[in-house]
């Protein structure tokens, strides 16, 4: 097939304006990949997550109580509402993993020994389901297994009830419940796992036959989960019910949901923010060309080309840079979904987790970068359509320019011509001008994004790790004990201090809102673990009343001075008034602390600890461990500093790749602006700069006038970026701070001046690639040139 | 009123290569220029009259043959080299005006006044030319044949040796023409400028001290003019 004449003209125009162009489709690449990357990882994790759900049929509401008769699930299945109940026995316990040093904890699930359970059923992945009547077999979860290497076959040593037993791995296997597994409140996948054992063997090994402490149960369609939480509450009070929960308290989902509306909100604004720049080059380059060409288009429409014809032409001039940017755009981003889906395997276990580039995506980036493409065509097509033929032939009216603002203030002297020249370049086109600032600024903002994930995670360490917890050992008892236990701990060997601490599963309220939450008791004049404020000040904990996170306080709307009705959730069940009297500022999770002797006298006991945060000389941690493996009291040991080596490995290594890519990113769209600024100013001011050329200035002389203005709009952006950052910081914060965690709003000087560095650093070479193509302005021709 | 020799060609050819085809743009040519005289380098289009113009003021370098500037072999030196030179030895009057449209009459002029070294000043070059009442337009703001005098303003201000005109008055009428050459020969007698007009005007001739006629990249005649006319005489 012969092209079309105008489609001839069309395919040089794009040649002879490849380096235009090349910035536009780059610019619209990054945007793609970034679409096709969190929009594909999102529907993954959304499609894996239904899929995985569905199948193994996760439980709509989750309840515990230390120990209920096995007969109540039959009252709990008459609830109206409730579709499905399933009761378990769960315990956690210290584990010895081989090759691990440390003790790990695990956390015994019962499952059934004959059939399969109906609500929160495993997927085994490898290996075989227990055998009945097999007391020993043991499923381990994926993310333990995968971590300490353990295979179908392996054996485990575990501390159940006080005896001392050996398991035996048959099975790896993944669960809707533990998609995301987490002790405290960072992912450690070697030190903490899921058993699944036979409900027989574990009713037997923790003297629990006949009864229960876990309840799961499944909602009839159109069932309110409140009314169901209440009833189940109320039959499981007297067994010591803690208190039920629907899927939006379950850790494993919570986690899930907000890591899926992260990647649905970054995958709307990435894109949205390559989406304008793109637009904005396409709008640029076209105004420039329909300049240059503005006696061909008069041509052509003398020629009775209609309207039609030459906006297409133009808009298919447009079509063609983004649309070529998409289509790089795409395998480059389902290469790096991909590698985000094995960033994903890391942390989300479901049966299989394939990254997928589904039709409706790939249909919606085009259509999206089309769109674009059209968006920054408009304008300029438009001023292409309004030109008169016969004018368009003769050449443009020459440019108005005004003297600028500061010389109408009578300041002209300090100014030197080429600064007037460059500054009213800028002035005579003040939106363009701010448009490139804008865009450069957005450059600068996602690398300030980009980078911030770095900077909070320094600033949780410091917090979190240096000031907050300073213990070496914190050891879970598995269940209250007097305070004597301290005594008993200090003798472990290389325990240098002991601070005990008593948790209390308890229901705060205050009027009409209330949580389930645990209230910390911790001795006054504790080294170990401290309370933070606002301006990470210490508080002291008081003699009497309450502290609460300030999530919490919020979530109930109290302040300080309100009163607080407390429901604790064991033992006696006591109900009582107590007053808040401060808040602490703390970045995980909702917790209430108190005084360990106001809590005795709450729960109308003597004092009991059923943990405590130990200082230990690190020249004995491995008698430490062997002998803590070994505690029939312990029921879990976390280590601070193995906390934080597992915390940086996988959070912090894994926010690094994120960070590379949105740098590489951001450093296309600074580039990408830079270029096509300086080559269109090139263009535009080509006759006065070889004009002065000729006139006895020099390359640099004119290289700077040249540049002068490009580096006017870089230095403007970059503050301005800065705080656009600061705001998308700011709105990341805001939209993925809930009740799991809270990331604090900290950029660090570095942050920025990185930003600025990188921004600089691509400007400098888009402007550098210029210069080289001012070598190549010939002189002479200039002589004869009339603009 | 010919002093001595401030321009000497020997031998001077340029050959284009375009494509397949050579276009000798020069042929072999030997030409003197001394100080303070007005030379009209008249030639029809294509003749070669602008590329010797342009070698002459370090535009372009001879493709062989030697050009000297005073002592200087400008034929043998760096692209830095001629830059330094048109910077401080020449003026160029463009037929375009070519000046900065975003500074005003007289920062155009002060752009070059800047980088000279002893320049006069922009207003002096301004009323050189008759025009410093317009010192604080734009060129939007002025006529073809105002913009002219401020683009031979901005060429002498920096006191060049030379000032070397290419077509001055090919974007002009016959009045605004008359007037610009008129301030060219103005600037030559009162500063003493060695000055070098090409046109394809042979009436423009009449105004020169020389006239060199050249044709299809040679020199076909040089002519003395017993008196230089006045501009105002002309008639074309």
């Amino acid at each position: 097939m012969k092209l079309a004449t105008l489609d001839l003209k069309l395919a040089r125009d794009l040649w002879r304006l490849r380096g235009h162009l090349l910035a536009v489709a780059l610019v619209a690449a990054c945007g793609t990949a970034s679409w096709i990357t969190m929009r594909g990882s999102y529907e993954a994790l959304l499609a894996a997550q239904a899929a995985f759900y569905e199948q193994e049929r996760f439980a709509d509401v989750f309840a515990a109580a230390k120990r209920a008769p096995a007969g109540l699930v039959a009252r709990v299945r008459e609830i109206p509402g409730v579709a499905g109940a399933e009761h378990r026995v769960v315990f956690d316990v210290t584990l010895d993993v081989p090759g691990l040093r440390e003790p790990a904890t695990g956390r015994l699930v019962s499952i059934p020994e004959h059939d399969r359970a109906t609500l929160n059923d495993v997927r085994v992945r490898s290996g075989r389901y227990i055998e009945p009547g097999a007391r020993d077999e043991v499923l381990v979860s994926a993310a333990f297994a995968d971590a300490n290497g353990l295979k179908p076959g392996d054996a485990l040593a575990a501390v159940i009830n006080g005896r001392w037993q050996r398991l035996r791995v048959v099975g790896i296997a993944v669960s809707p419940e533990y998609v995301h597994a987490m002790a405290g409140v960072f992912p450690d996948d070697r030190r903490f796992g899921i058993l699944w054992m036979g409900r027989e063997a574990l009713e037997a090994a923790l003297d629990m036959k006949g009864a229960f402490n876990d309840l799961s149960v499944r909602l009839a369609p159109g069932a309110s989960a409140r009314t169901v939480i209440d009833r189940i509450d109320r039959l499981l009070a007297p067994f010591g019910g803690l208190g039920a929960y629907d899927r939006d308290q379950q850790p494993s989902h919570q986690f899930l949901r907000d890591e899926i509306e992260q990647d649905r909100v970054m995958g709307t604004v990435v894109p949205a923010i390559f989406a304008l720049v793109a637009a904005f080059l396409v709008h640029n380059v076209l105004v420039r060309l329909i300049a240059l060409q503005r006696a061909q288009i008069g041509l052509l429409k003398a020629f009775g080309y209609g309207p039609a014809a030459i906006a297409g032409h133009f808009a298919k001039l447009a079509l063609a840079a983004v649309l070529a940017g998409c289509a790089a755009g795409i395998p480059l981003g389902v290469w790096l979904g991909h590698g985000l889906a094995d960033l994903y395997r890391e942390f989300f276990h479901f049966p299989a987790l394939e990254f997928a580039l589904s039709g409706t995506s790939l249909l919606g980036v085009v259509l999206f970068g089309a769109a674009t493409a059209l968006a920054g065509a408009l304008g300029a097509v438009r001023r292409a359509l309004a030109l008169p033929p016969a004018e368009s032939m003769r050449p443009p009216a020459p440019p108005v320019f005004r003297p600028l603002l500061a010389e109408r203030l009578g300041l002209q002297d300090m100014l030197p011509p080429a600064v007037r020249m460059v500054f009213r370049d800028l002035e005579r086109r003040p939106l363009r001008a701010m448009l490139s600032v804008l865009a450069v600024a957005l450059g600068t903002a996602l690398l300030v994004v980009g980078q911030y994930s770095l900077d909070a995670i320094d600033e949780i360490v410091r917090v979190v790790f240096r000031n907050m917890l300073r213990e070496d050992v914190m050891v879970k008892l598995n269940e209250a004990r007097e305070l004597q236990v301290k005594n008993d701990l200090a003798a472990l060997p290389g325990v240098l201090r002991v601070e005990p601490f008593r948790q209390i599963p308890v229901r705060l309220a205050h009027e009409h809102r209330e949580r389930r939450v645990l209230i910390e008791a911790l001795p006054p004049d504790g080294q170990l673990r401290r309370l933070l404020g606002r301006r990470l000040n210490p508080v002291a904990i008081p003699p009497d009343g309450l502290v609460l996170s300030a999530a919490l306080a919020d979530l109930l709307g109290a302040r300080p001075g309100d009163a607080l009705r407390v429901e604790v959730l064991e033992g006696a069940r006591q109900v009582r008034h107590v007053p808040m009297v401060a808040t602490v500022d703390e970045m995980f999770g909702l917790w209430a602390y108190m005084d360990l002797a106001a809590a005795a006298r709450l729960l109308g006991e003597t004092a009991t600890a059923n943990g405590a945060r130990l200082a230990v000389d690190p020249r004995s941690l491995d008698s430490l461990y062997a002998q803590l493996k070994q505690m029939p009291a312990v029921a879990g040991v976390a280590l601070r500093e193995v906390s934080l080596e597992g915390f940086l490995d996988t959070i912090a290594r894994n926010m690094l790749v994120t960070t590379v890519i949105m740098v590489a990113f951001a450093c296309v769209i600074a580039a990408g602006v830079v270029y096509n600024g300086a080559r269109i100013a090139l263009s535009e001011h080509a006759v006065e700069l070889a004009s002065l050329r000729i006139l006895g200035f020099t390359r640099g002389e004119v290289g700077a006038m040249l540049l002068a203005e490009q580096a006017i709009v870089t230095a403007a952006a970059i503050p301005l970026g800065c705080l656009i950052g600061y705001g998308l910081a700011a709105a990341v914060v805001a939209a993925f701070s809930g009740e799991v965690y809270r990331i604090p709003l900290v950029i660090s000087p570095r942050t920025y001046l990185v930003s600025a560095a990188v921004v600089t650093a691509a400007a400098a070479v888009s402007g550098a690639l210029v210069l080289y193509h001012l070598r190549r302005i010939d002189l002479v021709a200039v002589l004869k040139t009339r603009e | 009123m010919a002093g001595s020799a401030v321009f000497r060609m020997r031998g001077v050819s340029k050959v284009y290569v375009m494509g397949e085809v050579e276009v000798h743009a020069l042929r072999c040519v030997d030409l003197e220029l001394y100080a303070g005289e007005l030379v009209v380098l008249l030639g029809a289009s294509g003749s070669g009259k602008s590329t010797l113009l342009n070698i002459l003021g370090g535009l372009d370098t001879p493709t062989s043959g030697e050009v000297w500037y005073l002592d200087r072999n400008l034929s043998a030196v760096s692209d830095d080299e001629l830059t330094r030179f048109r910077r401080d030895h020449v003026g160029f009057v463009f037929q375009f005006y070519n000046l900065i449209p975003s500074l005003t009459a007289e920062e155009n002029v002060a752009l070059v006044t800047e980088i000279a070294a002893e320049p006069m000043t922009a207003a002096e070059a301004l009323r050189l030319v008759g025009l410093a009442e317009r010192a604080t337009h734009f060129p939007a703001q002025l006529s073809g044949g105002e913009q002219q005098r401020v683009a031979i303003a901005r060429a002498i201000a920096k006191r060049p040796d030379v000032l070397l005109c290419d077509e001055p008055t090919g974007a002009l009428d016959f009045a605004t023409g008359k007037v610009v050459l008129e301030v060219l020969q103005e600037v030559n007698r009162t500063v003493g400028t060695t000055t070098v007009v090409i046109t394809h005007n042979a009436a423009i001739g009449r105004m020169a001290d020389r006239v060199i006629r050249i044709s299809s990249g040679s020199i076909t005649s040089v002519e003395r003019n017993a008196s230089r006319a006045r501009p105002e005489e002309l008639e074309w």
